[in-house]
């Protein structure tokens, strides 16, 4: 016997149907569904060890008009840590100018992912 | 009166890429203009902070700030002139510019061509007509966004969301990171108008429920919303009595439908497009007032800003030429409509004199899911291009490219038409 578990792809915005099917003792038989590789191991990591970037911001100080700086992590993190990885970046605050792609806070979570800084800000002119 | 070769209106991504194209193909970086009303250049990519931008662009999936911020260096680099805080008040027949600035007052400008790219507002409650009090805490998602991502506030705690496009999904797993708790989210049609992926991303991730053919019948509270009526709806989208349920709640989102923002279009009296809400255009892009060109959301709504990009490009060219080169002789202009099936086709026009090659491509939007229909392109009732299409839905655009065939009959006829069969 066999189950089929179902999931959405998310890497890209097709959002293909994928299929997976397991047997008994847990193990992955077949993988089907998917328009490309990338999907795949997308199906595969979901059923073994689901991870997600994380996009949210942080407190800016420094800035002219921005109070809150759009960051990102620079690779994947578990699912079951974003709450936790928000908590720890809900303290963090950043100090204007700042610059697009700037490490933010080096592997923050002990995953070996940093937060990247997404835009660009010049610091404010009246200091 | 002041003159600039190029005036854009609107600095964002269908702004920053015109200028950027009008500058390639030859427009000195001193005579192109660009006026954003907000204070700085990026438009609304500004507060999509999530990831999914740039795919086609860039290979890679970028924020929006990421993916306008490229932009905004690039104007930057080529020395493009932009001025933020202005707000365009009036274009006319002649291209005179009005626009107000903190900095700069009342100014009129003349110019040799004019883009429009101001993009698209939210649709609101009023235009949907729910009963009810009018306490605080109704909002559309994208003025939900701005509040959490530029300014930090967190508009409620408890929430329902009404639609189910692309920004009530990202805004649903928005306020879930940021503590609030998403009751559910509502959908009037039997499917969803938001992208597969951001249902399992934005709502399954954090198992909120969403409940298709369902809509908020009522608004309760009187100072902040305490909580709506949601009832089921028939295959007619009318309510069905006994199916109501009430929902505690202070805050219901609105995503709803996205309209172009065109008041300066219509104050000039451009022709607008009944079904896009945005002008008639030809395939240079070019408005029914030779010399305006418009591309964007202010044209018609997009999915993904990759071809917002590509499409400012286009506009962003022709209206280069157009400072060159001045109007085109007025040639033969052929229509363009959508049948059995399809909503609506941009452009609304080809101008058989004008640039006709294999990159032209026809832009429209199906009325219905569909799955494994032809799609027609035919000249004066003569099929030219026949495309099978697996699956078809509203929320997707669609394209069919120009071949030789269709590009000979199109020289020569005198209407087109696009249908699925």
């Amino acid at each position: 016997m066999s189950t089929v578990i179902r999931k959405t792809c998310i890497v890209c915005p097709l959002g293909c149907h994928l299929e997976a099917e397991l047997a008994d003792d847990g193990q992955i038989l077949l993988v089907r569904g998917n328009t490309c590789r990338r999907g795949e191991s997308y199906m595969r990591d979901e059923l073994t060890d689901p991870r997600r970037t994380l996009t949210t911001t942080v407190r800016l100080v420094g800035a002219e008009n921005d109070a809150y700086l759009p960051v990102k992590t620079d690779g994947t993190i578990p699912k079951g840590r974003l709450f936790e990885a928000m908590k720890v970046l809900s303290g963090i605050t950043v100090t204007a100018p700042v610059v697009r792609g700037d490490v933010i806070c080096e592997d923050f979570l002990g995953e070996g992912v940093n937060l990247v800084a997404g835009k660009t800000v010049e610091a404010s002119s009246c200091g | 009166m002041d003159f600039k070769k190029i005036i854009i209106v609107g600095g964002g991504p269908a702004g920053l890429a015109a200028a950027i194209e009008a500058n390639r193909c030859g427009i000195a970086p001193k005579d192109i203009l660009i006026l954003e009303r907000d204070r700085e250049l990026g438009g609304i990519l500004n507060q999509c902070i999530h990831a999914g931008f740039g795919l086609h662009m860039f290979g890679e999936e970028l924020t929006g700030p990421e993916y306008a911020g490229r932009f905004i260096d690039e104007v930057r680099a080529r020395g493009i002139g932009y001025l933020c805080d202005a707000m365009v008040l009036s274009i006319s027949a002649e291209r005179e510019v009005a626009f107000v600035s903190p900095t700069e007052g009342f100014c009129r400008v003349k110019a040799g061509a004019i883009v429009l790219a101001m993009g698209c507002r939210e649709r609101t409650r009023g235009a949907l007509n729910i009963a009810g009090s009018r306490p605080a805490g109704i909002y559309s998602a994208g003025t939900a966004q701005r509040y959490v991502n530029i300014n930090g506030y967190l508009p409620g705690k408890r929430v329902v969301i009404l639609g189910s496009g692309d920004i009530g999904l990202i805004m649903a797993r928005r306020m879930t990171l940021e503590g609030a708790k998403v009751l559910r989210v509502c959908e009037l049609m039997p499917y969803s108008g938001g992208l597969p992926r951001n249902i399992a991303q934005c709502l399954d991730d954090f198992d909120i429920p969403l409940y298709l053919s369902h809509t908020v019948t009522g608004i309760h509270g009187k100072e902040r919303l305490e909580g709506v009526t949601v009832a089921k709806v028939d295959d007619d989208r009318r309510p069905i009595p006994g199916t109501e349920e009430y929902i505690e709640c202070d805050t219901l989102l609105l995503s709803v439908g996205l309209l172009p923002e065109n008041e300066l279009t219509k104050e000039a009296g451009i022709v607008l497009d009944r079904i896009t809400g945005g002008a008639q255009v030809d395939q240079s892009m070019q408005t029914s007032m030779p010399g305006v060109f418009a591309c964007g959301n202010v044209l018609h709504v997009h999915d993904l800003v990759d071809f917002v990009t590509k499409e400012a490009y286009r506009a962003g060219a022709s209206a280069a030429r157009f400072t060159a080169e001045g109007a085109a002789p007025a040639g033969k202009m052929l229509p363009t409509a959508g049948k059995s099936g399809v909503r609506y086709v941009m452009p609304q026009k080809l101008d058989a004199n004008g640039t006709l090659d294999t990159d032209t491509a026809l832009f429209f939007r199906v009325d219905n899911i569909y799955r494994d229909k032809y799609v027609v392109l035919s000249v004066d009732g003569v099929e030219v291009i026949r495309t099978k299409k697996r699956f078809l839905e509203p929320g997707q655009m669609e394209t069919v490219k120009l071949n030789d065939t269709a590009i000979a009959a199109i020289r020569a006829g005198s209407a087109v038409t696009v249908s699925l069969e």
